[in-house]
């Protein structure tokens, strides 16, 4: 008996250890690009390692199970009659009550870093008036002083492109270029059918509605260019609609706009 | 006797064909009406596998270069609508629905028998008008979940078809829901009690709750739809003032629970097959029974989990957050309970076993993804990526399909009195568990990694990966084979099996095999242990 408790444990410490290194030496996701991206990282982490450990445990014991209970050549009859254990099946409730609660929260926590549990941000400078209804992403933010420092953008999607609004530069934008380590602000409305504002790298995406404008915020932390792409079905060319963003030194980005900008007399 | 036979019944049944030819009649007998059923299901599953491939095909390369790209948008709403209302549904609810509840409950028929032929019949003309529709003007290319203003501004004729026909589906789906509860609340046997119903009873009274619950709101969101597309009305028309999101939260008030009509009663299905494989009763019954009420309870409160990108407000993303990952509880009770059926008995390995195994370890894994999505940071990078693909194909072709089989492999000595060919069975097991995983495990990589659902050309750099997943696809397809040669060998020149080939207790083998036309030749007999497996050796000791 205690040898066989022996070997339990030490089959339960091996699946750990593996699911452990699986989860910290195996990288399923594309670069981090945003400060959302690290958040998200770590969420992720936990999930693989816990999921791991319940899967790999499963697996071990379904093949465990028929291996050792398989029924030989020689043997009849039945297997015990044990039709349950209460305080078993008590302990299978309890405990993944509690990891469901606390990945609950955790990721609650995660959801706040990200911002996405702050309050919808009324007094925001792109709101044509206050009294207007508008749907939040994640990210969003409440506090004014950030929103009126923030750069604005308006995305508009159409099938099937992605066309990028500078209001203070009066000037629109196939290709959406933000300055790096800056917050960045957009409101976002389709003119047609539902799209949906994706970027990989900075693992953040929003729909992007008809009838029903969005917010999404982000901070870009790497100089590079991402593709945004469009996660919605909206067409036969779904799968072609994308736009790239480039994320730029705040020097080239200064450059960029200053080329674009029209005068406001162009309104 | 109590339960007296319908002279008007008989007289039918008299008139009715004899043989194999009783199959293609309008037949009211719950066994003819079950294996219709499931071969009617069966055949669109061969059509919604034939456009799976033709996915697979089209993304075996970066570019869309195998079909035109709204051919494509019509292929794969063709496949997600076939494979869920003509193939999943019909099968776990109807074919086994029909064939095995009045046996469990002790009746000679469905409480509603000729109901029960409605529901079936009104399948064959809705599908056939679905893929039909195909040829018309194209069929729908809004995807199996229609969402507007897309589906209304797709062309018309294509999408209203599909409508139809989903509500006829649906229409089915109700009126065999609405049977099978009042076939198992009022057609018990006397003498037999709910605690002693066998498990898949259980699994049909709940899923059959959902569905009467939930598909009247699906129906009622689809016609507004068709009276946004045909008459100009703006329900959901952003154009005319309507709200989008409104028929996101509509449809998915169905659809979420339609998760559940498709995996419940395979959670019955598998509950029924483990415990006469393994010899041993089925573990835990009464945690079992509540864990299935419990996930039909949180099945309907967990809808918008669909739409945490949609713009909804902070507290429902965390309320439809919790909901859905305490799911994972009495799911996972479940699972506990199916491992500790196996523990300790004498399993016999056969195909029936390995399919209900690859059932557990296919969910399981799906289940533990599934939590992962349900919480709302993780869901918006993955969210309508082919994360959620590789996701949703594990518990439906990974559980209830594998199920299916496992079924079939159970229960074809019961219908056809016949066995089926073990080792084209365990050959059958092996491509489909190796072609499904090479298929779909690959897909939550391309997920993480940018590779947005329903697109017919990608990034090159996704190019050897997605070919990985195709040949997982082709070795689905070639799977089929085998099984098919096999059902048809065994009807022909299978073994004979005998009434009870398996020793099982539930009430269904203790009639002939294939079973009379009501069932038994007598009494019902009153089973009150269906998983009493090993209660003579305990009483030897």
């Amino acid at each position: 008996m205690l040898n066989k408790n022996i070997y339990l444990i030490l089959i339960i410490s091996l699946v750990f250890a593996i699911s452990f290194w699986i989860g910290f030496n195996v990288n399923l996701l594309p670069e981090e690009a945003s400060i959302n991206a690290p958040i998200y990282d770590e969420l992720f982490k936990i999930l693989f390692i816990i999921g791991l450990i319940i899967f790999i445990g499963m697996t071990i014991a379904v093949i465990y199970s028929l291996f050792k209970f398989r029924k030989r050549n020689d043997q009849i009859g039945d297997g015990i009659a044990l039709e349950g254990n209460l305080s078993l099946e008590i302990v299978w409730t309890i405990i993944p009550s509690i990891i469901v609660l606390l990945i609950g929260l955790y990721s609650y926590n995660i959801y706040d870093r990200m911002g996405g549990m702050k309050e919808l941000n009324h007094n925001h400078e792109m709101m044509s008036s206050n009294t207007e209804k508008i749907w939040a992403g994640i990210s969003q933010t409440s506090d004014n002083e950030i929103a009126i420092n923030n750069l604005s953008i308006e995305v508009s999607a159409m099938q099937f492109a992605f066309l990028f609004n500078y209001p203070k530069g009066n000037f629109i934008s196939g290709e959406l270029h933000v300055p790096v380590d800056q917050k960045v602000s957009m409101k976002m409305e389709s003119k047609d059918v539902i799209h949906a504002f994706w970027v990989p790298e900075f693992r953040i995406k929003q729909d992007i509605i008809p009838g029903q404008p969005t917010i999404l915020n982000f901070t870009p932390t790497k100089v590079g260019k991402y593709p945004i792409i469009c996660a919605e079905l909206c067409g036969p060319y779904h799968g072609g609609m994308r736009a790239s963003i480039i994320v730029e030194e705040e020097s080239d980005y200064n450059e960029w706009f200053n080329k674009n900008k029209k005068p406001e007399v162009n309104l | 006797m109590t339960i007296s036979i319908d002279p008007q019944k008989t007289n039918n049944e008299s008139l009715q064909p004899k043989g194999w030819l009783r199959y293609f009649s309008f037949s009211l007998d719950h066994k003819v009406i079950g294996i219709q059923y499931l071969v009617c299901g069966f055949l669109f599953y061969l059509i919604g596998g034939t456009l799976a491939s033709a996915i697979r095909i089209e993304l075996a390369s970066p570019m869309s270069d195998f079909m035109p790209r709204d051919v494509y948008n019509q292929v794969l709403t063709l496949h997600g609508t076939i494979m869920i209302f003509l193939w999943i549904v019909p099968v776990v609810n109807g074919a086994f629905g029909n064939y095995l509840i009045p046996f469990y409950v002790g009746a000679r028929d469905m409480a509603f028998p000729r109901l029960n032929a409605v529901a079936f019949w009104l399948i064959p003309p809705s599908g056939l008008m679905l893929v039909a529709s195909y040829f018309v003007e194209g069929a729908a290319q809004a995807g199996w979940t229609a969402y507007p203003p897309l589906s209304i501004t797709t062309p018309q004729s294509g999408q209203i078809i599909w409508i139809l026909s989903v509500l006829l589906l649906g229409g089915s789906s109700i009126f065999g829901g609405i049977n099978f509860i009042a076939t198992i609340i009022k057609l018990r046997r006397p003498g037999l009690k709910l605690m002693q119903l066998p498990m898949y009873c259980w699994a049909m009274l709940g899923t059959s709750l959902l569905v009467v619950l939930s598909t009247p709101v699906l129906a009622g969101t689809l016609i507004l739809l068709s009276f946004d597309i045909i008459a100009n009305t703006g329900f959901f028309n952003p154009v005319l003032g309507g709200n989008v999101v409104v028929y996101q939260h509509l449809f998915w008030f169905y659809s979420h629970p339609a998760v559940y009509i498709m995996v419940l009663p395979a959670f019955g299905l598998v509950s029924e097959i483990l415990p006469v494989h393994a010899r041993k009763p089925l573990f835990g019954y009464t945690t079992m029974v509540f864990s299935i009420m419990g996930i039909v309870v949180l099945g309907l409160v967990v809808w918008a989990h669909h739409m945490f990108t949609s713009g909804t407000p902070p507290w429902m993303r965390l309320f439809f957050t919790i909901a859905t990952a305490f799911i994972a509880v009495p799911t996972g009770i479940k699972f506990f309970n199916w491992v500790a059926t196996l523990w300790g008995g004498k399993i016999s390995i056969n195909s029936a076993m390995l399919f209900s195994c690859g059932f557990i370890i296919n969910f399981v894994f799906g289940g533990i993804t599934g939590v992962a999505l349900a919480q709302v940071p993780f869901d918006i990078h993955v969210h309508d990526t082919y994360f959620v693909v590789a996701h949703f194909h594990y518990i439906v072709y990974g559980g209830t399909v594998f199920i299916i089989f496992s079924s079939i492999y159970h229960w074809f000595p019961k219908v056809t009195g016949k066995m089926l060919n073990e080792k084209l069975g365990i050959l059958h097991f092996i491509i489909t568990f190796i072609g499904f995983n090479l298929c779909f495990a690959p897909q939550h990589w391309l997920g993480l990694n940018g590779m947005p659902r329903r697109v017919a050309e990608y990034d090159p750099q996704f190019q050897f990966v997605n070919q990985i997943s195709s040949l997982g696809a082709l070795l689905m397809a070639i799977s089929t084979i085998p099984f098919l040669i096999n059902v048809f060998l065994s009807v022909r020149n299978g073994k004979n099996a005998g009434d009870n080939p398996w020793n099982a207790l539930t009430p269904e083998w203790l009639t002939s095999s294939p079973p009379p036309v009501e069932n038994w030749e007598g009494e019902a007999p009153l089973v009150e242990e269906p998983y009493g497996y090993g209660k003579e050796i305990s009483e030897q000791k």
